[in-house]
């Protein structure tokens, strides 16, 4: 069994408390896209920098579909560097001296905040599948009931790379006055039958795992790990590029010199997703994996705002974007980000673009791309500028 | 401080350009380069501008100086823009390079209230004394390239310039010639023939009609 983990504790991953958290839809429930309220749920997020008195230099970082709200320094749960150290923290690009930025962990997710691995307090088990469908605009509004408990009216920024971009984009399409810049990053307006289509083979995957139990697994103490790692490593193939594969494996075979005739791991490319497999089973709930993948194949901004007009979407938007793809990505392709800057130019609004040269694929905008930071860094200074944030 | 501070002296035609703008208005660069252009008129005219760029260095050195820069054509995007979105589209040595000349020209009196073309004028009377006496192409300061590598594959001078406008039913608010010492001359009126040959480029604001 490649998957097998030694311990077979019923929790599979650490679910130690870490980070802040607040208890929203106390006095009036979050009604659901799908009809169902949701009252008294947790937003689990992590905050660095200091939010000044009038609270104007909010940045808000949306995070991508396996990752969490620890954007910067150590993470406390992994120990490893935050998942956007690079970019954000004291004296880096995003700088925390100066901003507050925040990153909320997503409804449906599960890293403290309220998704199908917590408790429901109805039945006192974990929801499992009975945690209702949840959607890009459900975690956007669930957010913005975070900055309302925080008593922040409007951020001066919302950021994010993949899914990440689809809440940025949902935040300016839905509260336009509550976001000054808008920076979607690497993603796209709706998702297209390809990325539907990968999320459904990761979907199978899991569900084919025996140890899956109908959603159930928490509360049968058990983990479909083989199932949720084939999601994952099918899913960190659309993350890289052709030529960052090539260039990083080739055909090198791992820790052997000759081809087994076998099914073990011969090549240094399957050792690799294997491990990413293996990884990711540790901190990653399947069933939030099943509906975060959801959430991001019903979105369609167009649809959901503009009436199937993606313009119409965008038509109160007062916000700067900065709109940013790359060469190699080819889960999200630059075509998807002209698409919305092409929207935006038809209500005239204020939109950079930028598509970065790039071989590192859709995962780009977390790694070291010099240009890419260069164009973000001055986006966001004239930003700052234009929002009175720097005095000149 | 966000950008560069312009060194001066800023160019003559940006000079011209930002002297046919009002302060405060709202701006489209269209082939804005660098951006020099628009951080000038940030800065002399206090616009809200934004710019399309056809190359990803001049697109990526914008945004990085802060200006609203997007990646696209002039033949293609302005398709997209709504009418008179914008109080200027400016489309500075540019035009000569666009596919469709005359629909990019329709499309700026379309979506701004007033359009700012200049061109290089072909029908500069050194421009005319190369191709008569050497023969060949004419190459000059503002129109560097060899014939099977320029960019400018829609030449014109000033009067055809005025011809087509007409054409299309576009009014000529202003027009400006620059010799290449960079003296300015109006164009209009008896002097517009002298305008052709000692024009080396020209400036012109236009509104449709």
């Amino acid at each position: 069994m490649i998957f097998q983990r030694d311990d077979k504790t019923s929790e599979p991953f650490n679910s130690v408390k870490a980070g802040k958290y607040l208890t929203l839809g106390v006095d009036v429930p979050l009604v659901l896209d799908c009809g169902i309220p949701l009252d008294n749920f947790t937003v689990a997020y992590e905050s660095y920098g200091t939010l000044n008195a009038n609270k104007t230099n909010v940045i808000l970082v949306c995070h991508a579909l396996s990752l969490d709200q620890f954007v910067s320094g150590v993470n406390p749960i992994s120990g490893k560097n935050g998942w956007w150290d690079l970019v954000v923290g004291p004296g880096k690009l995003i700088d925390t001296e100066n901003f507050f930025v925040i990153c909320p962990n997503i409804l449906g997710g599960c890293m403290g905040t309220t998704g199908p691995k917590e408790i429901n307090p109805e039945t006192g088990e974990r929801w499992g599948l009975q945690f209702p469908g949840v959607t890009i605009s459900d975690m956007v509004r669930a957010q913005a009931l975070l900055l309302d408990e925080l008593g922040i009216d409007k951020v001066f920024c919302a950021i994010g790379g993949s899914m990440g971009g689809m809440q940025v984009l949902e935040w300016a399409a839905a509260f336009p006055e509550r976001v000054f810049a808008a920076v979607p990053i690497a993603t796209a307006s709706h998702h297209s039958a390809q990325n539907i289509a990968f999320h459904e083979v990761g979907r199978q995957a899991i569900m084919a795992d025996q140890d899956w139990r109908g959603g159930d697994y928490l509360n049968q103490g058990c983990y479909p790990q083989r199932g949720l790692a084939i999601a994952r490593m099918i899913a960190h193939i659309t993350y890289l590029s052709e030529p960052a594969l090539q260039n990083k494996f080739g055909r090198r075979l791992q820790d052997r010199d000759e081809i087994t005739f076998g099914f073990d791991a011969d090549f240094q490319v399957e050792s690799y997703l294997r491990h990413q497999g293996s990884t990711f089973v540790d901190r990653f709930d399947a069933n939030s994996y099943l509906y975060i993948t959801r959430a991001m194949d019903y979105f369609d901004l167009a649809e959901h705002h503009g009436n199937g007009i993606l313009a119409e979407a965008f038509r109160e938007a007062e916000t700067r974007f900065c709109v940013i793809s790359f060469t190699s990505d080819w889960l999200y392709q630059t075509a998807e980000s002209r698409a919305i800057v092409k929207a935006l130019n038809a209500v005239a609004a204020n939109v950079s673009f930028a598509e970065i040269e790039s071989d590192k694929g859709h995962d780009a905008f977390l790694l070291e791309e010099p240009e890419f930071w260069k164009v973000l860094s001055g986006f966001l200074e004239g930003a700052a500028d234009k929002y009175g944030l720097i005095s000149k | 401080m966000i950008r560069k501070v312009q060194t001066y002296p800023i160019r003559i035609d940006f000079q011209l350009i930002a002297q046919m703008v009002e302060p405060g208005s709202r701006v489209l660069d269209v082939g804005c380069g660098d951006g020099a252009l628009l951080d000038y008129l940030d800065q002399e005219k206090q616009v809200d501008g934004r710019g399309i760029e056809l190359s990803s260095e001049g697109v990526n050195a914008c945004v990085s100086a802060g200006l609203s820069v997007i990646q696209g054509d002039a033949d293609q995007d302005l398709n997209d823009y709504p009418d008179q979105a914008f109080d200027y589209v400016v489309l500075g040595q540019t035009l000569q390079a666009t596919r469709e000349p005359h629909n990019v020209l329709k499309n700026l009196v379309r979506i701004g209230k007033h359009a700012i073309v200049s061109f290089p004028n072909f029908g500069y009377w050194q421009v005319r004394m190369d191709l008569v006496f050497s023969g060949r192409m004419p190459q000059t300061k503002s129109l560097s390239h060899n014939w099977y590598d320029t960019p400018n594959i829609h030449f014109c001078t000033i009067k055809d310039f005025i011809t087509l406008c007409g054409t299309l039913g576009i009014e000529i608010e202003s027009g400006v010639a620059l010799n290449h010492l960079g003296r300015t001359r109006a164009i209009g009126g008896t002097g517009m023939r002298f305008a052709n040959l000692r024009g080396e480029q020209a400036v012109f604001l236009l509104k449709m009609r």
